[in-house]
């Protein structure tokens, strides 16, 4: 339980350098999860939350730093190579999943992540029988609708098929890029409850940014606030626990020396 | 007009139909490559009309030097896979975009092909003195032989498709970012996509050289076209067919049912005496309107003009929602 699964030394990424539009997104973020970690984080637009996510996942190459997932240094690996190593779940439902092809058919591509993809069967029967028992614990009635186009479902669904496809092989490290911020309060809700499931049920370590500040307190061990390319608070355990969305607020204002109420992102 | 019409004989229609039926077998082959780059990986490939034309005379050389038809053939499918394989690493490895790749393999291609063709444009190759697969002089073997190699292409895509690699040049066309995130290099697909589709084309190209007997330089200009009329055709009549039942094997076979209409069309253009010049002009148009069905159709049931049309008539009627009158009271 005590082993480092995920490592972020001293990273570095600026976006449109020498350019008017120039951005320092991050700027010598370091971070340390432990295996099994649940840490959620929060910070308002442009913050570096989905920069630090992308960085992970190798969506671009990091300035300088290195990243280290299970003790395997992955800098210079782009993001197909990583992809046996983490599981994502990204904001827009439409991104998880490819929509032209059937649920089965998208399983069956996430359960060959990080293995050799040849010319046996893209997806056979008995694999079938294993996706519909994963689809029933959803509770979304997927399971009878294995042949289905994805495209053909809600937002929702596309979500938790998603957070499924994350999470069929253990991933070393999940990403939860506000994967609820496009659902309806319900629906986002449900989804937000079969991540807690899945997570606790295989001790994954997580990283989940949210918006909501609540979402944030109630779920994770761990939270980690950002602001301009900083991590600027890092609370875990007991004092986390404790926390309320006013101590959140406070803290911000404290850790950077702004008027909160100007961060938008914070209101809601 | 009355001599026109006494010109036009119903039974040399009749008797056309039949070669016109082998030729639209073969671009219906050709059109299967084509499908494979415009629909499973959601590019419009322009080097098909290069490596058609490749595929022609590679075949057409290499069976005036002594070799066995059918592996002439293999040897064209061979070259048009390089022709995919140049036009997918210009656009992967060199981040040229998919259109412009493939126009700059197209244009190369003219010189190779002439070049293959000993820098002539046009290259006979009789059916008298070769066996070759198929002759435009023996149309019910060339029928039958275009029948089977397409249900054989069919046959192969269909299991491909099906495979691990081909899921994962599918969901590469659908939706690149999930494929990465799952693990899926998608530069090696797109690359292995197009390299299949040009293979087939230039397979088709081997094919039609035989059938008509030479190879030409502008033997492939307007396939991409083609290519594209005979897919959409295809799955047009295959969803009024078919409906929700139309698979994937189901939806390969109408594109080759797409070819073969797209031809009798064009014999039918020809035998009304219409001036053959203008076939392209015709083809370019019928494939725009069937491009544009989906898009217009969509704008029947939202566009702006239409909810501007819908508001005007509101008004005109003296109807007001609840949200308008608070408007004006808040005026």
């Amino acid at each position: 339980m005590a082993g480092t699964m995920l490592e972020l030394r001293h990273i570095y990424k600026t976006f449109n350098l020498g350019t008017i539009n120039e951005k320092k997104a991050l700027i010598d973020v370091s971070l340390k999860l432990n295996d099994g970690d649940f840490v959620t984080v929060i910070g308002g637009n442009g913050a570096g939350k989905s920069t630090m996510l992308n960085a992970v996942a190798g969506v671009w190459p990091i300035d300088s730093g290195s990243i280290f997932i299970d003790g395997k240094d992955v800098t210079g690996l782009p993001d197909y190579q990583r992809a046996s190593l983490i599981g994502r779940v990204f904001q827009d439902p439409m991104t998880g999943t490819a929509g032209t092809m059937q649920i089965d058919e998208n399983l069956a591509l996430a359960a060959r992540r990080g293995h050799r993809r040849g010319l046996g069967w893209g997806v056979t029967r008995e694999e079938r029988e294993q996706y519909r028992e994963r689809l029933r614990v959803l509770e979304l009635g997927l399971e009878d609708r294995m042949t289905s186009k994805v495209g053909l479902l809600s937002g929702g669904q596309r979500q938790a098929l998603t957070l499924l496809m994350a999470t069929l092989q253990r991933p070393k490290i999940l990403l939860l890029d506000e994967h609820t911020a496009a659902l309806d309060p319900k629906t986002a809700e449900k989804v937000l409850n079969a991540t807690e499931r899945i997570v606790g049920e295989s001790h994954l370590t997580t990283l989940m940014i949210t918006h909501n500040m609540r979402d944030a307190i109630a779920h994770g061990n761990r939270l980690i606030m950002m602001n301009e390319g900083h991590i600027v608070l890092d609370v875990a355990g007991e004092e986390k626990k404790h926390l309320t969305v006013e101590d959140l607020l406070h803290k911000f204002s404290v850790a950077t020396d702004e008027e909160f109420s100007n961060d938008q992102a914070l209101l809601s | 007009m009355a001599a026109y019409f006494a010109s036009l004989s119903p039974l040399v229609l009749l008797g056309n139909i039949p070669a016109g039926i082998a030729q639209g077998l073969i671009w219906g082959i050709m059109a299967l490559g084509v499908y494979i780059t415009f629909r499973l990986l959601d590019v419009a490939d322009l080097t098909v009309d290069g490596t058609f034309t490749t595929g022609g005379a590679v075949a057409v050389m290499l069976i005036l030097g002594g070799w066995n038809p059918w592996a002439a053939l293999l040897a064209a499918l061979a070259a048009g896979l390089l022709a995919g394989l140049c036009t997918g690493l210009l656009h992967t490895a060199l981040g040229i975009p998919a259109i412009l790749a493939g126009i700059l393999t197209q244009f190369a291609l003219y010189s190779i092909n002439l070049a293959i063709m000993g820098f002539m444009a046009n290259k006979p190759v009789s059916v008298d003195k070769f066996p070759l697969i198929l002759s435009s002089r023996y149309v019910p073997t060339a029928i039958l032989v275009g029948v089977i190699l397409a249900a054989a292409v069919i046959a192969v895509l269909y299991w491909f498709f099906g495979t691990e690699i081909g899921s994962a040049i599918r969901s590469t066309g659908c939706n690149p970012e999930m494929s990465k995130a799952q693990g899926i290099n998608i530069n090696v697909m797109k690359v292995l996509g197009l390299a299949l589709s040009n293979g087939l084309v230039a397979l088709a190209g081997g094919l039609m050289a035989q059938f008509q007997g030479f190879a030409d330089i502008n033997m492939g200009r307007g396939s991409i076209v083609i290519g594209l009329a005979a897919v959409i055709i295809g799955e047009v009549l295959g969803e009024a067919v078919l409906g929700k039942k139309l698979n994937f094997a189901g939806r390969l076979a109408f594109v080759v049912v797409g070819g073969i209409i797209y031809y009798l069309v064009i014999i039918l253009v020809l035998w009304l005496k219409l001036n053959s010049n203008m076939l392209k002009l015709f083809t370019a148009v019928v494939v725009a309107i069937f491009l544009a069905v989906p898009y217009l159709r969509g704008q029947q049931k939202a566009s702006f003009r239409k909810a501007g049309r819908m508001s005007a008539l509101g008004a005109a009627k003296g109807y007001r929602t609840e949200a308008s009158k608070s408007g004006k009271e808040a005026d």
